[in-house]
């Protein structure tokens, strides 16, 4: 018996083989029935139907454009690597920003009950406010549609981070406290040499949160800022009527998604610890 | 009482509520000598882990005082070493860097090596020298209490504070371990102040074992001297003519007395005990004339 990791792949590649077949072949355009001018294949003659475009043809192209992904033919025909380059120094730039506000926040939040009911009621009316209702604020107060979309990927990553880092902190266990309480640590060695390693963990889930969040986001603000970026090309692709492109687009969103989780999972493995 | 090296006078707890307050103990009053080691025995709830807490700084009483060597003890001190039942070893850290993170904050202007050195010798102490870069949780419970105990000697406190150390272990395990801690105290002389539930293990540890009455409202009622001779270990203690004679005492005094409404003295607790013949018997007249005193 193959082992259970061989026996999953073998169940997905199936489960792709399955869908992709049904895809290609529900999306077939009728066989003509005479043979068309070059003028009326152009216009679309044989089809009055729009199609999706079946997996075959959407690999052909995807196989074009990551032969040549940084390709820069001007501001409407960039290449995907290019665009996905915007998209990530956008989020990482919100994400990091939001990451230095949050972390220490939270360990306030956390450590010192006060704090946490004096801010809560702040935290529980911004935290639901869907991040691209800032959108137009921030468009007048920073006059910069580029650092708008970073201040967009700033809020949305912000809640996740605050609210796990103030969770893991205010529950590190009482002993590991009284531990350094009895080794007379002052309160930055016990943050630092305590909490910040027991609380570690559930910070990182709110960071991985977080990320997840902000490439959600992106996607949609880049729609409405525009100029560059994944979200704009989608956009401007179905402008464009090129379908191709949005499905390949759209698959790369999730690969790019997946792998921002996975390095943040690589992360998280490192401050691990059981109990 | 003024001599003790440890006094620990007219304790108090209350909780308050607004029906009752509850007086989980009150009018404590201990004195420990330097390098004895001090058993207390009592029923759950009777508040010793309380008065525990309070030695060591990490509670307050209602009322009275705690003081060692002449200071008054405010707040947790390196000055005194904690074993909590539950281990408290840093889970992130490996058995060698759990023991170095108390003797850094220990000896915080030793460098690295010292500090390694220094943890390791007593890591030897308690037969760990093979474990030092394993996590608690590849440890068994025995192993996690060793490590803990040598965190507690390495840092060297003026008094060790043990609360219930080997009472969440099995028989065996636990047997080793006290051997193990009979061994590094007669090498350290530290003073040690105990808490446990187990009569033989207080018999074979302590030189002296204070028995609390049931709480609310419990108080240290008797002190008892163990005046069986070192060095002991399991094998050899049972063979004391007198052995037995404590055991019953402590076991009676537990199932019997606990709960009796116990006259109120001055000094340490009500009636001391011991059960050497001789000293019996000038116990028995000081314990007279305390009653005498109380009656009056």
């Amino acid at each position: 018996m193959a082992s259970l990791n061989a026996r999953a792949m073998l169940v997905s590649l199936v489960i792709l083989l399955v869908l992709g077949g049904l895809w290609e072949a529900l999306n077939q355009p009728p066989p003509a029935s005479k043979q068309l001018t070059e003028y009326e294949l152009m216009m679309g003659a044989a089809d009055q139907q729009a199609r999706v475009p079946p997996p075959s043809k959407v690999l052909a192209h995807a196989w074009k454009e990551l032969s040549n992904p940084f390709y820069d033919a001007g501001p409407n025909d960039k290449g995907i690597g290019i665009q996905l380059a915007y998209s990530l120094y956008r989020v990482i730039t919100g994400f990091v920003a939001a990451a230095l506000v949050a972390i220490p926040l939270g360990f306030v939040i956390g450590m010192s009950p006060l704090m946490h009911r004096a801010l809560n009621p702040f935290i529980q009316v911004l935290r639901p406010i869907s991040p691209l209702a800032w959108m137009p604020l921030a468009l007048f107060v920073i006059r910069d549609s580029e650092q708008s979309a970073i201040f967009v990927i700033f809020i949305c990553s912000i809640w996740p981070m605050l609210i796990n880092t103030a969770f893991g902190v205010a529950n590190v266990r009482s002993d590991w406290v009284n531990v350094a309480r009895t080794h007379e640590l002052s309160q930055l060695q016990t943050a630092f040499q305590v909490i910040l390693p027991a609380a570690a963990p559930t910070i990182l889930t709110g960071m991985r949160i977080s990320i997840g969040i902000a490439w959600l986001v992106i996607v949609a603000a880049e729609m409405l800022v525009g100029g560059t970026g994944i979200g704009y090309y989608v956009w401007n692709e179905w402008n464009n009527l090129d379908l191709n492109s949005v499905i390949f687009s759209i698959l790369m969103i999730g690969i790019i998604g997946m792998l921002l989780d996975m390095a943040l999972g690589t992360v998280a493995k490192l401050v691990e610890y059981e109990e | 009482m003024s001599k003790h090296f440890v006094r620990v006078e007219g304790l108090s707890k209350v909780y308050p509520s607004k029906q009752k307050d509850t007086v989980v103990f009150e009018d404590v009053n201990i004195g420990i000598d330097k390098g004895e080691f001090v058993c207390i025995i009592g029923h759950s709830g009777c508040g010793k882990s309380t008065i525990l807490n309070v030695l060591a700084g990490l509670d307050e009483p209602t009322l009275g005082v705690v003081t060692m060597d002449e200071k008054e003890v405010s707040g947790p001190s390196l000055d005194r070493g904690v074993v909590f039942q539950n281990y408290s070893l840093l889970p992130w850290l490996n058995t060698l860097e759990n023991v170095n993170f108390g003797v850094k904050a220990r000896f915080r202007d030793w460098n690295s090596k010292q500090v390694a050195e220094h943890s390791s010798k007593f890591l030897a102490m308690v037969g760990l020298s093979e474990a030092l870069t394993k996590k608690p949780s590849e440890l068994s419970g025995g192993m996690r209490q060793r490590v803990s105990i040598a965190r507690a000697f390495a840092t060297s406190p003026k008094l060790l504070l043990l609360d219930e150390p080997f009472g969440a272990l099995d028989a065996l395990t636990r047997g080793v371990i006290q051997d193990e801690l009979i061994k590094i105290w007669g090498e350290t002389q530290q003073t040690v102040f105990m808490i446990t539930h187990d009569v033989d293990e207080a018999i074979l540890l302590a030189d002296r074992i204070l028995l609390m009455s049931n709480g609310p409202n419990a108080r240290v009622a008797e002190s008892v001297v163990i005046d069986i001779p070192r060095p002991r270990n399991r094998a050899n203690i049972i063979e004391d003519p007198h052995y037995y004679k404590i055991r019953n005492h402590l076991v009676n005094f537990l199932i019997n007395r606990s709960s009796d409404e116990l006259p109120s003295a001055d000094g340490e607790g009500g009636v001391t005990l011991s059960v050497n013949p001789a000293r019996q018997e000038i116990f028995k007249k000081t314990n007279e004339s305390i009653k005498a005193i109380a009656a009056n």
